[in-house]
């Protein structure tokens, strides 16, 4: 496909209400490549945008798997097979003692998949970004709420999207570049 | 009058948690110009400088401990553990308040949290770091440590998993990692803030490299508050995890005072107590200092002073149980073991440890007290010298009249022993004030959250 000769148009708001709103609106009018970005959280945002949910908690559960079976494995691999000490006769697969570093070790690989879950999931390390092209974005970290609606879309047209944001209530409408 | 007094009143009190008249600007602007001001008030000069000084006492006695070796400190048998595990245990404790009101605060949906958690899980971090010093200057040759961890190596030999020491590396180590990721995870949003605020070029670079990228996206945020659950689920039962672990080390053993079932949730209230003493050691003065009460409210010094309360009364009824099964046991060891502690050597620092834990903090009971941030920070360092004393207790006396009365012995800590621990004092300040220097201390985007201006207000469609 060929590159559009810019990233696309990005629409600037005051509040948080009429960033949900404009973004659900964009999306009522069947555009799907757009992001909206904003200082804090919004839980109404995801939904206006109709954002799929996230893969997260299916990772975190894999990792915590893996983390919990390798802490039991290490220590029956350790204590029955690679280095057994007979204490008194009693079992080598003594599995009560397994359980503080297996519990540690669930949590362990859990909580490391969570973030590198998350680094993946949001694409980061991520150097360069369109969007920080725009002079004022440097407001998204602030007090200001943005729309990208991006060149890709296939409804994108660079004069009537533009139009389009300016009539839902934006402060200012400004082209993104590469 | 009245009734406008009373509206006035009503539209103050959900707020509490934070002063009226912020907004998303100004909250951003006074939380990060405390980092990207040129000016550095003296007070934190003079505290970087009091904990740098601290901090070459504590390189000082490492540089002597690893020439000489152990006998420096007053450590001599029955008395092996001394000052190191003392302080091991009280540092771990003090992290853990961060952990709750980071992550079991987050879960049970209390909102004051999100300007205090940024630099309690700072403050985690740090006395997990301090902790983690100890048992590896107590080894003897800690530059063998990593025979602590499995790895297949020439000699042959592997840890010995059914030991609680092994099981403490395993918490101590997953806690640490943990707790660093927590923070960081919270810290994304916040560095992205700095790095699009920062005048220098350095800071600019810096700030962004640490922010990753991060612009706020829908996604982002989307995938962020899962990561935040998720991670406030693994560290809830974590943070309980790691101080019963570190009492195993004693009830394991059956040294009598410490072979006792009760110990895990009698350790996990004292390490929420002093911690969150620690807490209010380190709000206290901060608000005052840098003209945060606006953020960190009179509410959030009360509220915590509660919590400090209530944990207290779960150790005083700790203390009172471990006195009457000790009596009830009709062990002869058991009994023998808590008169000595009441009546022998170390009776007044039981008695000194008993006034600061039980005694004083009933004072918590009067509001006045509570909502006189002097007298507050005043119980709280009462609360961290009882803590730290208890600890001492259980460790010292304990081992010191153990079962054979012709291998008794008090423990003297030297000189050492004190200029280690005052060191990591040193230490924790240290890299605390650094943090209070080069990162936002309070949560922006969580505080962000709690402005009335915040909520969507939604069309009736």
């Amino acid at each position: 496909m060929k590159r559009p000769p810019i990233y696309g148009v990005m629409a600037e708001f005051d509040s948080p209400t009429s960033l949900v709103n404009a973004a659900r609106e964009a999306r009522n009018r069947g555009y799907t490549k757009l992001d909206a970005y904003s200082p804090f959280p919004i839980e109404a945002l995801s939904e206006a945008l109709k954002l799929p949910r996230s893969k997260l908690p299916l990772i975190v559960l894999i990792g915590g798997i893996l983390g919990g079976l390798t802490g039991y494995l290490m220590q029956y691999y350790v204590t029955v097979i690679y280095f057994p000490i007979n204490i008194g006769g009693r079992p080598l697969h003594s599995w009560p003692m397994y359980i503080v570093i297996t519990f540690e070790l669930t949590i362990l690989f859990a909580a490391l998949s969570t973030v590198f879950g998350l680094l993946a999931l949001c694409g980061f390390p991520m150097p360069y970004h369109p969007v920080f092209n725009v002079p004022r974005f440097a407001l998204a970290s602030r007090n200001r709420f943005f729309l990208c609606i991006e060149a890709i879309d296939p409804l994108f047209d660079r004069k009537n999207t533009e139009t389009f944001l300016e009539s839902l209530n934006a402060r200012e409408v400004s082209e993104v570049a590469h | 009058m009245a009734d406008e007094k009373q509206t006035a009143d009503q539209e103050l009190r959900p707020s509490a948690i934070i002063a009226p008249g912020y907004t998303f600007g100004t909250v951003t602007d006074q939380i990060a110009s405390v980092v990207l001001t040129r000016r550095t008030p003296l007070f934190w000069v003079t505290c970087f400088a009091a904990g740098f000084s601290l901090l070459l006492l504590l390189l000082w006695s490492m540089a002597l401990l690893f020439t000489k070796g152990v006998g420096i400190w007053g450590i001599k048998i029955p008395v092996g553990w001394g000052f190191a595990i003392t302080n091991f245990v009280w540092w771990i404790g003090i992290g853990h308040a961060g952990t709750l009101i980071s992550a079991i605060l987050l879960l049970l949906n209390q909102t004051w949290r999100n300007s205090i958690n940024r630099f309690a899980e700072a403050m985690t971090l740090f006395a997990v770091a301090c902790a983690g010093l100890f048992p590896l200057l107590h080894m003897g040759r800690p530059w063998l440590f990593y025979w602590l961890f499995p790895y297949p190596n020439t000699m042959g030999v592997q840890p010995q998993f059914r030991s609680p020491l092994v099981w403490d590396v395993f918490a101590v180590s997953t806690y640490a990692t943990v707790s660093f990721l927590f923070w960081f995870v919270g810290l994304m949003p916040d560095l992205a803030t700095l790095r699009d605020r920062a005048g220098n070029r350095l800071a600019r670079g810096i700030y962004g490299i640490l922010a990753m990228g991060w612009r706020g996206s829908a996604k982002h945020w989307a995938n962020h508050e899962v990561a935040s659950l998720l991670l406030a689920g693994l560290a809830t039962p974590l943070v309980l995890s790691v101080h019963t672990v570190v009492s195993f080390d004693f009830t394991i053993a059956i040294v009598p005072g410490w072979h006792s079932t009760f110990f895990p949730p009698y350790f996990v209230a004292g390490a929420i107590y002093s911690g969150f003493a620690m807490v209010l050691v380190l709000a206290i003065p901060l608000r005052w200092v840098y003209g945060l009460q606006g953020l960190i409210t009179d509410k959030h010094l009360e509220n915590s002073a509660k919590v400090m309360l209530a944990t207290g009364l779960i150790v005083a009824y700790a203390y009172i149980m471990e006195t009457f099964t000790a009596w009830y046991s009709g062990n002869v060891y058991e009994t023998a073991a808590f008169w000595h502690r009441m009546t022998g050597p170390y009776a007044s620092v039981y008695w000194f440890l008993i006034t600061c834990n039980i005694v004083a903090p009933q004072a918590l009971w009067i509001k006045k007290v509570r909502s006189t941030p002097a007298l507050l920070f005043l119980s709280s360092i009462v609360v961290l010298m009882g803590m730290w004393l208890e600890r001492y207790v259980i460790i010292v006396s304990s081992l010191a009249q153990d079962f054979l009365v012709s291998s008794w012995r008090v423990f003297h800590p030297t000189r050492w022993d004190w200029a280690t621990f005052v060191g990591t004092i040193g230490l924790f300040t240290f890299l605390f004030f650094i943090f209070i220097r080069l990162l936002p201390m309070i949560s922006i985007f969580e505080v962000r959250t709690l402005l009335p201006e915040a909520k969507v207000e939604e069309e009736a469609s």
